[in-house]
């Protein structure tokens, strides 16, 4: 009685040794580290890791380690100073293809990371970093798609000589016409250009509203989302940060993660920043249609400009910071379709002169009666106007900035625009020192709090204490690997379901070893009792964890930052304590008990 | 070793007893929901909004100074706190319209420099108060959408009366909790919602082993009252149910001596939590379950029709 057949012995045992296998990379700690990851994107291979390595010994430094990792070339040294030299070294030769962040690099030996075994990552509250939560104004990008829709409309029905006006207000579009044919005449242009729109009766019949269908705004904003992220994780590369996170969050929000990061100011600036250009012609007398004057910027003089703009930030593939004569300069690369406009431009305007316009938009909270009420306000300014003293193409310089404008212009510009402004609307920076204060503090109290239960144990129920004793610790060695796989981050709210869960893993153990000793009190055989004491206490243990299991599951569906990262600790904790308090300990018990003649029990 | 003897049998649920318990009961949930009415809770800045600094110093830090200097540089309305050492300071905002984040927290950090010593800036949070409200929503909707889980859950592996019974402790334990941080004025945040939570699923691990004992001697004892078998069962389980909340509470214990302020309001709620949890797997639950006057009935397989299969032909 009480076997469990070996193959089941052998079975519980892989598990183990699997869960040790996992988990052992977090033993090792960290190690500083230089971290490369190509800019566009490309995976490096062991020639650029050379490549990297020999710079860096150049430099007179001896790595501890390089290697890649999906990717991108990770270097670790023994000392810090050597991390600092060799990043910048690195920074020096490669900052234009190549993003070089320093970051801590887990110590792993060889074997591990051949394995691609990882330790489970650290959450900001643990490793300090800044948390930023984003929304995204899609107001503002359902705006700019009408505006579009504005131009060409108007466009088109030029085009077809029809006289026209076209207005928008709270994005519905206005089309007054002369007459009835006409707006008919209109319908059908605005029909064939796109079929989705919905097109309405205006107040009389000589004028048509338009506006987006449901199904257009959904596809707006999620293309307003998706163009967002894109961007910001190209803005976030161009940082320079290791283990960037950017993330959709439900509709309309954007969380970024940046472990390391300790001044939010920058990152805040670049994040959210939504500068960009547009390239117009001046108009020279004044009153072309949809002409209109733009503010100079400082001592720049206002300018009327031209409608058409000749190129815009979107068509920009590439800008650098540079001085000429002492002054800060971005030089600009546009795509082909902009640079054969640009040459087209330049050819039949010769000597005349061309602006440049800085776009830019900020958040503003106004009163508007007592009410707070959330603004963006868009600054248009002229910031350099030049005459065209030849013809160019994709290829040119502008001036007019402060040497810190023209770095963040030429960084927004590489990542691209945002297709609708963000805003933050929560924003954590968590310090080193807090963070290893919490890592120290959090394992403490696992460690005294797990100490005491474990002398518990051992003094209450004796050798079947001490089994449950085995039990638990490797309770906590499967959570650590569950996480390490599953690549989680460990938070602080983590440790506190951790803990939780000892507590409730030793109930499974309590509920069994007090029905053992019921069986044995009622005057069952020590065997007899062994296998009722498992039998019947298994319906209150399953019971017990599917209900726990529920409340966890809803805390990690509905919840939110530091409850998710609690939710999932006691997830875990549950569906593994399940398997080491009910399996574990009984492969143990029957092991040591099993089969034999027993006067009484350890219990 | 033993806690208490094998076989105890303490009349739990006698009819004086059950009343004292509810009685207390009332008190407890009463109290909580008046002060939860009247005071409200000290909600975190991750509910109302708001600015967050948590400042370390080299030398003890002088409340009065800062709180000096703070008033002077414009913020009337900063509360500062020693947090959980002499050296370590909590200073708190409401949420700030008229100025972006950064430039608040630039102003904070000049002006608590500009007290005249070298300061060390652990923690920055500043959350808008839409963030909060949503949290808020959320922490409550997640609560709601558990107990309703749990409910079905307990009713179809045992009956309707047990689930009312399991539901009614929770709450309980729940109102319970969150008035005694009401009255207390412990900072609520949300880790405390996650506390919460986790509390009515510790509550609810106790309240489903007390009912499946019962559930077993319902079915085992014949011809005894229910309150006679839902005694038996408690005093059964009693060792059990004081062991678990012993080693729970240990190890909270240890959380909240040594685990740092920061997750402190977390282990007050969960210890507040258990001790209530664990007085109400007890009386509560079982207490409801006999004022529903539940009986061994209710939980053997109704036997369907049996003409209907003899008429088969």
């Amino acid at each position: 009685m009480n076997k469990y057949p070996s193959w089941l012995n052998a079975l519980v045992l892989a598990i183990l040794l699997a869960g040790c296998l996992f988990a052992l990379p977090n033993i090792y700690g960290s190690v500083d580290a230089v971290q490369i990851a190509d800019n566009g994107g490309a995976e490096y291979d062991e020639a650029k890791l050379d490549e990297f390595v020999r710079v860096v010994e150049n430099a007179g430094i001896a790595p501890e380690a390089a290697y890649l990792q999906d990717g991108r070339v990770v270097i670790r040294f023994d000392k810090t100073e050597d991390q600092e030299i060799a990043g910048e070294r690195l920074k020096a030769a490669y900052e234009r293809d190549a993003n070089v962040a320093t970051t801590l690099a887990p110590r792993l030996p060889e074997w591990i990371r051949k394995l691609g075994l990882n330790p489970m990552s650290l959450g900001l509250d643990l490793r300090g970093g800044v948390y930023v939560l984003l929304e995204v104004d899609m107001a503002t990008a359902i705006d700019s798609r009408m505006k579009g829709y504005e131009q060409d409309f108007d466009d088109r029905l030029r085009d077809a000589r029809i006289r026209h006006r076209v207005d928008l207000a709270d994005q519905l579009l206005s089309i007054r016409l002369t007459s009835p044919e006409d707006a008919e005449a209109a319908r059908t242009i605005i029909e064939r250009t796109d079929p989705d729109l919905l097109i309405g009766d205006g107040p009389d019949d000589k004028s048509l509203t338009v506006r987006m269908s449901e199904a257009q705004i959904k596809e707006r904003q999620d293309f307003a989302i998706e163009q967002n992220l894109t961007t910001l994780r190209n803005r976030v590369n161009q940082l320079g940060v290791a283990e960037p996170l950017v993330q959709r969050q439900g509709v309309d929000r954007i969380v970024v993660q940046l472990p390391g990061v300790q001044d939010p100011n920058q990152l805040k600036r670049i994040l959210t920043a939504t500068a960009t250009l547009e390239f117009r012609l001046v108009d020279m007398s004044g009153d072309e249609p949809g002409s209109r004057r733009y503010p100079g910027r400082g001592d720049e003089s206002s300018q009327v400009l031209k409608r058409q703009v000749i190129a815009s930030g979107d068509q920009i593939i590439d800008a650098r910071t540079g001085s000429d004569q002492g002054q800060p300069i971005v030089s600009i690369t546009l795509d082909s379709a902009a640079g054969e406009r640009m040459l087209q431009t330049t050819m039949d305007n010769l000597n005349k002169p061309m602006s440049t316009v800085f776009i830019e938009s900020r958040r503003e909270t106004v009163m508007r009666n007592g009410v707070e009420e959330q603004r963006t306000v868009k600054t248009e300014e002229v910031i350099n106007t030049a005459t065209i003293r030849g013809v160019f193409k994709n290829r040119f310089q502008i001036s007019g900035l402060t040497p810190a404008e023209a770095y963040d212009l030429a960084l927004l510009l590489r990542a691209g625009a945002l297709a609708a402004p963000v805003y933050t609307i929560d924003e954590r920076t968590i310090g080193p020192s807090l963070g290893q204060d919490n890592i120290d503090r959090g394992f403490n109290a696992i460690k005294i709090g797990f100490l005491a239960v474990i002398v518990f144990m051992a003094v209450y129920y004796r050798a079947f204490g001490l089994i449950a004793n085995v039990a638990l610790l490797s309770n906590l060695v499967f959570i650590v690997a569950m996480l390490s796989i599953l690549g989680a981050s460990l938070t602080l709210p983590g440790i506190a379901g951790i803990v939780l869960t000892v507590g409730m893993a030793v109930d499974a153990n309590v509920l069994i070893f007090e029905r053992i000793r019921e069986e044995l009190a009622a005057g069952a055989q020590p065997q007899g009792a062994i296998n009722a004491g498992y039998e019947k206490a298994l319906s209150s243990i399953t019971d017990a964890n599917v209900t726990t299991l529920i409340a966890a599951v809803v805390l990690f569906a509905i919840g939110t930052g530091p409850v998710k990262g609690f939710a999932i600790t006691l997830l875990l904790g549950i569906i593994t304590s399940m398997f080491t308090a009910i399996v574990g300990t009984r492969a143990i018990v029957n092991v040591l008990f099993g089969g034999r003649k027993l006067q009484s029990l350890p219990v | 070793m033993r806690l208490i003897k094998t076989k105890t049998s303490i009349d739990f649920l006698s009819p004086t007893r059950r009343k004292v318990a509810l009685a207390i009961s009332a008190l407890l949930v009463i109290a909580s929901l008046v002060s939860l009415a009247t005071r409200g809770l000290e909600f975190g800045i991750d509910f109302t909004g708001g600015i967050l600094l948590e400042v370390g110093y080299e030398q003890p830090a002088d409340l009065e100074q800062i709180r000096g200097k703070l008033s002077d540089a414009g913020f009337e309305d900063a509360q500062v706190q020693l947090f959980g050492r002499e050296t370590d300071v909590l200073v708190r905002l409401p949420p700030q319209p008229e100025q972006s984040a950064a430039t608040v927290r630039q102003r904070l950090q000049s002006t608590l420099e500009s007290a005249g010593q070298k300061i060390d800036l652990r923690r920055v949070e500043s959350v808008s108060a839409q963030v909060g409200s949503e949290l808020a929503e959320r922490g409550a909707l997640a609560m709601v959408v558990a107990l309703l889980l749990i409910f079905v859950y307990v009713m179809v592996r045992f009956q309707w009366k047990f689930s009312a019974g399991a539901v009614a402790a929770l709450a309980h334990d729940a109102i319970v909790t969150v008035g005694f941080f009401s009255i207390f004025r412990f900072p609520f945040d949300l880790t405390v919602v996650a506390a919460v939570l986790a509390v009515i699923g510790y509550s609810l691990n106790d309240t489903v082993v007390a009912f499946d004992r019962i559930r077993e001697n319902f079915l085992s004892l014949r011809g005894v009252s229910a309150e006679e078998a839902m005694n038996t069962s408690i005093n059964e389980m009693l060792a059990r149910t004081l062991i678990t909340g012993l080693t729970t509470l240990l190890v909270l214990v240890a959380l909240l001596v040594l685990g740092g302020e920061s997750i402190a309001p977390f282990s007050i709620a969960l210890i507040v939590g258990i001790i209530v949890g664990t007085y109400s797997s007890i009386y509560t639950a079982s207490a409801t379950a006999l004022v529903l006057n539940v009986n061994p009935q209710d939980l053997i397989e109704p036997i369907k029709n049996p003409e209907l299969i003899d008429d088969l032909p």
